[in-house]
């Protein structure tokens, strides 16, 4: 029993964290407390981080399976905690000036986090719905945290209604499943499905993958991304587009590879499909739109499919490639979002993209930054996102799916036109339009200049991602 | 394949029954019954009185506010019970976990109370 507690120490100690902070800021002075909680949420995360990341907590499985402590969940246990750290703390000035900085609004994220956690160590489809539902429930309450706005409720409503409907499909893939393997735990699983999976399994795992998509937002589940990315406030957006995208990335290898390990090329069409799909749509639909924030969400559309690519191969190489690529997307997310965030004109903060016309005269230091950035997202060659997308792909490749990496190939020049569009408005733009103040406060500066130098930088070297992801995954396949 | 199909016969007779007769009441109600409408027949009512006003008033939203406060203690009951009948067979683990799931509830409790939820005026 204290084995298995001192597994799950990291959730059961920022649980207890988050209970005492509601509990001390509600009887002490409200959202006053609220900057405090913010920084002591994101340290607590960084020595969470720090802490899993060296070692320092239990590894194995606790509770008969249920939950797995494993080099894969502390891989995107970090990745998680120190990506939540920093848009907590990015978030920080964006929500203080437009009177959002609620005392409830760290603590929605320390339990999102949380359920995040839960989520990437699940080894029992219960842990993985409690964990789920916990960070989705969070996640749907800070969506629709500017009460007074239309679009932020608007995002809010639509995010619940279309996520409930998600986990219904996929806690009925999960009954199915556990109707027909008798079990709950993945490794229960395994063996039902040893030699063959059985029809009922089969549509267990359909439907279970289709509520999976609709979480990571692969298409054709993605319909929630672009209305609730644009609806929920611009920090709020920054924070959906990094941690919980890992964490549900993680949690649909985890259900691929432990649960349905042994029966590869049942699920490999139904990701290849997923990363088919996303990855065009999300380079198509992208052209057309004039909100930055709309343009991410089709961005992270796109981001999606090509992480599915790595999934889809079904080997550790892929998992390992789809690990390094979620990182590497994360980390030109928060740059990408730090500049968002510091969007102004004449003090009001906008998001559309006519706004950064000619940015380079006002403040160039920030556009040759986000230049690096869409370079790197586009994956143009001497940027680090061009070595994700080639990871994947040649695991892609490695795997027999060569048509799947040529459409990659093919999905990736139509997406890099909305890339070097906006480019093109930053350097040779309209001097006319309404253009953008180009104020930017240091800590977005900051986090916007180093994520550019880490995707300089990262070509020389990885920071040593590589080999823990390559771990990381070969605890999780074997 | 045959035979799990086999298995599921009897839901299959069960829904043709369910839609024919669905559609035999619906269509004989269309087909036989005599219809001659006016005004005063289609306008809503009340038990014989004229409509007073809007069936779609707003409601408070206060209301729904308290009911989905309650739904806590609904839960709570509904994993008390099954707790407290195997209350002689169950563990120290078992006894704690439903202590710390009670604090939990608490913990949300408090802070709905003094977060002035509860309030009316």
């Amino acid at each position: 029993m204290s084995a298995d507690l001192a597994i799950v120490l990291p959730e059961i100690i920022l649980s207890v964290y988050a209970m005492a902070a509601l509990i001390f800021a509600v009887y002490t002075k409200k959202d006053a407390m609220a900057p405090t909680l913010v920084l002591a949420t994101s340290a607590l995360f960084l020595v969470m981080a720090l802490w899993i990341g060296t070692g320092g907590s239990a590894t194995g499985s606790a509770f008969n399976g249920m939950l797995q402590n494993d080099g894969f969940a502390r891989f995107a246990k970090v990745v998680i905690l120190v990506s939540a750290a920093v848009v907590l703390l990015l978030s920080q000035g964006y929500m203080k000036q437009r009177g959002l900085l609620r005392f409830e609004y760290p603590i929605l994220i320390t339990l999102a986090v949380v359920g995040m956690m839960v989520m990437v160590s699940a080894g029992d489809l219960i842990a993985l719905y409690m964990g789920l539902e916990l960070q989705s429930l969070s996640l749907y309450v800070v969506a629709a945290l500017r009460r007074d706005n239309v679009k932020s409720t608007e995002a809010g409503l639509k995010y619940f209604v279309l996520g409930a409907l998600s986990s219904g499909m996929l806690l009925y893939g999960a009954s199915l499943t556990y109707g027909f393997a008798g079990t709950t735990t993945f490794e229960g699983i395994v063996q039902a499905s040893e030699g063959g999976i059985s029809l009922g399994l089969l549509f267990g795992l359909v439907f279970m993958a289709a509520g999976l998509a609709f979480k990571v937002s692969a298409a054709p589940f993605h319909m929630w991304t672009p209305d609730v990315y644009e609806g929920s406030p611009t920090a709020v957006t920054a924070f959906f587009a990094t941690a919980p995208k890992m964490a549900a990335m993680a949690l649909f290898a985890r259900v691929v590879h432990d649960a349905f390990g042994t029966v590869v090329g049942d699920w490999q069409q139904i990701l290849a499909f997923l990363a088919l799909a996303s990855m065009f749509l999300g380079a198509v639909a992208a052209i057309g739109q004039t909100d930055i924030k709309r343009l991410m969400a089709y961005s992270s559309i796109a981001h999606m499919g090509y992480a599915l690519v790595g999934l889809a191969a079904g080997t550790a190489v892929g998992v390992e490639a789809m690990l390094i690529y979620m990182t590497i997307y994360v980390v030109m997310n928060i740059g990408t979002f730090a500049f968002i965030l510091s969007m102004e004109r004449d003090g009001r903060h906008v998001t559309d993209i006519a706004g950064l016309n000619m940015l380079a005269e006002r403040s160039p230091g920030a556009a040759c930054a986000l230049l690096v950035l869409f370079f790197s997202l586009a994956g143009v060659p001497p940027m680090l996102g061009f070595f994700a997308k080639y990871g994947v792909l040649l695991a892609a490749v490695d795997a027999g799916l060569t048509w799947l990496a040529v459409a990659g190939v093919v999905a990736s020049v139509i997406g890099a036109y909305y890339y070097l569009r906006i480019v093109y408005f930053m350097y040779f733009g309209d001097p006319d339009a309404r253009r953008i103040d180009g104020t930017i406060a240091p800590l977005n500066a900051g986090l916007l200049l180093a994520s550019a130098a880490i995707m300089l930088l990262g070509i020389v070297n990885m920071f040593g991602i590589e080999g823990l992801a390559e771990a990381a995954a070969a605890s999780l396949v074997n | 394949m045959d035979e799990l199909l086999r298995e599921y016969l009897p839901i299959l007779v069960f829904l043709g029954i369910a839609i024919g007769l669905g559609l035999v009441l619906i269509l004989a109600a269309v087909i036989v019954a005599v219809r001659n409408p006016d005004p005063e027949k289609v306008s809503a009512y009340e038990c014989g009185f004229n409509a007073f006003d809007d069936a779609r008033m707003k409601f408070d939203v206060r209301f729904y506010l308290v009911s989905i406060l309650f739904i806590i203690f609904d839960l709570e009951v509904a994993f008390l019970f099954p707790w407290a009948v195997a209350f002689a067979d169950i563990s120290m683990t078992a006894f704690w976990s439903m202590m710390i799931f009670l604090a939990v509830l608490t913990i949300g409790f408090a802070y709905e109370w003094k977060k002035g939820a509860l309030e009316w005026e």
